[in-house]
């Protein structure tokens, strides 16, 4: 029996895949070299791994505007994170996802970085405000 | 819950307005929707974040489609102004951007002047171009803009991402949630500063320790403490590195921010910053002796005033021949200082005095690679906060140390 997750209606597509999961927030400027298709940011708690594919499942956003354009550059050249589930989102990463197309939830009941694990198969419904942990 | 909209607004929606306003709208309907947005807000200014770093060809591509509309279709309804662009034409040569970096930008600024954008390129608007007012609503392109916007005049803005920002230019209003709304501005976190910062690097510093406690868009820090009232640059620098670590949109400073000190809730307990964190922070990113391959002033970009301080610490003395200086400007500053021999003054050192750029947004990847560039300094708290993530080992000094480092070509 999956474990059903509520949170508040997202943005994009439902989507199915695997979840990467740090206590750590995100900017697409400031951590990710977008052209491997990884963390770039030595401090940050997924240096060195690939987001591409995954489910990424943080905490919030951090610092600038950027996101909002490089999500949409992201997608378009197919080297991008399949959704993003967070704890609480900032304006930027809403409208970016509004704008790329992107999957994105927030503002669960609980901490998601700690109710999902890395290697979680997740089903994330934006419409409906669930994610779903089909592994347990 | 859906967003309330007027006629007007339905027909924008409904295309009566043309394709450009419908995109813009439906892209506004569904930001506010994700926000629980009541309804839309006008604007009296927008300011969009396009360098074409972030842009990359899908973006560019996306202006270039909507700027082809016909012109009445196209036009922003409200003054529409430019954050830094990615690359300076006067420039970009000697800091080893490339022609295809130049093509790709001089095809967004065409796109952008279709629209009838005012093409400022600058993150200091509220220094140089036309200060908000208390109570005005904006839809501001940058973290540093929307800080101090909100701040220091008592204006309203969320952080606007570019598309967000020209599609407020477009239909002159904007999902009306977070910092438009009177109950999000309340403070959240308490902070009582307990040094003086000696200099702008140590403002930028206490903005980045009270922006790393805050870790949130959604958290209101007040701040007591600072004995007398900063100037503006201090309160910029300040605002830049708490929006840069905190993502923070609004600070309360009482007797220097104009808004009355409400609280979310319950007063919690103060959080003490002394001598002992600032100088910690600071410290954290040290690298006495290292070779330097590249001194920034930027992030945000120098005031006239700052400028005339580069001047003259510089003054006479040429910068070491395997380090480079970048002082990034506005085009108004980059006038002004011209014009006052202060360009002349840097140049004759031997750095490079950029206009409408601010390094970070510039191919900071490219440039470290093209030039062999990977221990950086500068007086930024918000440049080293950022710049990491670009393969670059920044060190945060005073303007001083900064040029002094500049001269000896290592971190003194």
């Amino acid at each position: 029996m999956p474990i059903l997750l509520r949170c508040h209606p997202g943005i994009g597509p439902a989507v199915t895949g695997t979840a990467l999961v740090a206590k750590d927030n995100f900017s697409a400027r400031y951590d990710l070299d977008r052209k491997a298709g990884t963390f770039s940011r030595p401090s940050h708690a997924l240096a060195g791994q690939s987001y591409d594919g995954k489910i990424l499942v943080l905490d919030t956003a951090k610092g600038g505007v950027a996101t909002a354009w490089m999500l949409h550059e992201m997608q378009s050249r197919g080297i991008v994170p399949l959704a993003l589930v967070f704890n609480r989102v900032n304006p930027i990463l809403a409208q970016g996802a509004a704008f790329g197309g992107e999957t994105m939830v927030d503002r669960f009941e609980g901490d998601v970085t700690d109710l999902i694990r890395t290697d979680d198969e997740l089903r994330v419904d934006p419409a409906a405000g669930t994610v779903e942990i089909l592994n347990r | 819950m859906p967003v309330r909209l007027t006629e007007e607004e339905e027909g924008m929606r409904a295309g009566v307005f043309g394709e450009p306003r419908r995109w813009a709208i439906e892209h506004q309907v569904a930001v506010g929707e994700f926000f629980d947005a009541a309804d839309l807000v006008p604007v009296s200014q927008a300011h969009i974040m396009a360098d074409t770093e972030s842009l990359g060809e899908a973006g560019v591509a996306f202006l270039e489609r909507l700027a082809a509309m016909p012109e009445a279709d196209r036009r922003v309804r409200v003054p529409t102004l430019t954050d830094p662009r990615g690359l300076d034409f006067q420039t970009y040569k000697r800091l080893g951007q490339t022609e295809a970096m130049a093509a790709i930008e001089a095809r967004a600024i065409a796109a952008l002047r279709a629209f009838g954008v005012l093409m400022t390129d600058t993150c200091i608007n509220y220094q140089t171009i036309m200060p908000p007012v208390r109570d005005e609503h904006l839809a501001m392109g940058d973290t540093g803009v929307v800080i101090y916007s909100n701040s220091v005049f008592g204006a309203h803005s969320n952080f606007e991402g570019g598309p967000s920002a020209l599609a407020a230019g477009l239909t002159g209003r904007t999902p009306r949630y977070g910092y438009h709304l009177d109950e999000c501005r309340r403070a959240t976190r308490y902070f009582r500063v307990e040094a003086r910062p000696r200099d702008l690097s140590e403002w930028g510093a206490i903005g980045g320790i009270i922006g790393r406690e805050c870790g949130s868009y959604w958290e209101v820090p007040l701040i007591e403490g600072l004995d007398e009232p900063p100037g503006s640059d201090a309160l910029k620098q300040f605002g830049a590195a708490l929006a840069s670590y905190g993502s923070t949109a609004l600070f309360h400073m009482p007797g220097v921010t104009p808004e009355p000190t409400e609280w979310a809730g319950a007063i919690p307990d103060p959080v003490s910053i002394g001598r002992a964190e600032i100088d910690a922070f600071i410290a954290s990113y040290g690298a006495t002796g290292d070779k330097v391959d590249v001194v920034v002033f930027a992030a945000p970009q120098l005031s006239l005033v700052e400028m005339a301080a580069v001047a003259d610490a510089l003054d006479g003395r040429c910068v070491h021949a395997e380090t480079t200086l970048l002082v990034a400007t506005s085009p108004e500053i980059k006038h002004a200082a011209d014009r006052m021999g202060l360009t002349r003054r840097i140049e004759e050192s031997g750095a490079v005095v950029a206009a409408g750029i601010c390094f970070y947004q510039s191919y900071a990847g490219e440039l470290a690679e093209a030039n062999g560039w990977k221990r950086l300094l500068t007086n930024s708290a918000k440049l080293v906060n950022i710049i990491g993530g670009y393969g670059y080992r920044p060190t945060l000094a005073s303007l001083e140390r900064c040029v002094d480092s500049a001269v000896a070509g290592r971190v003194v």
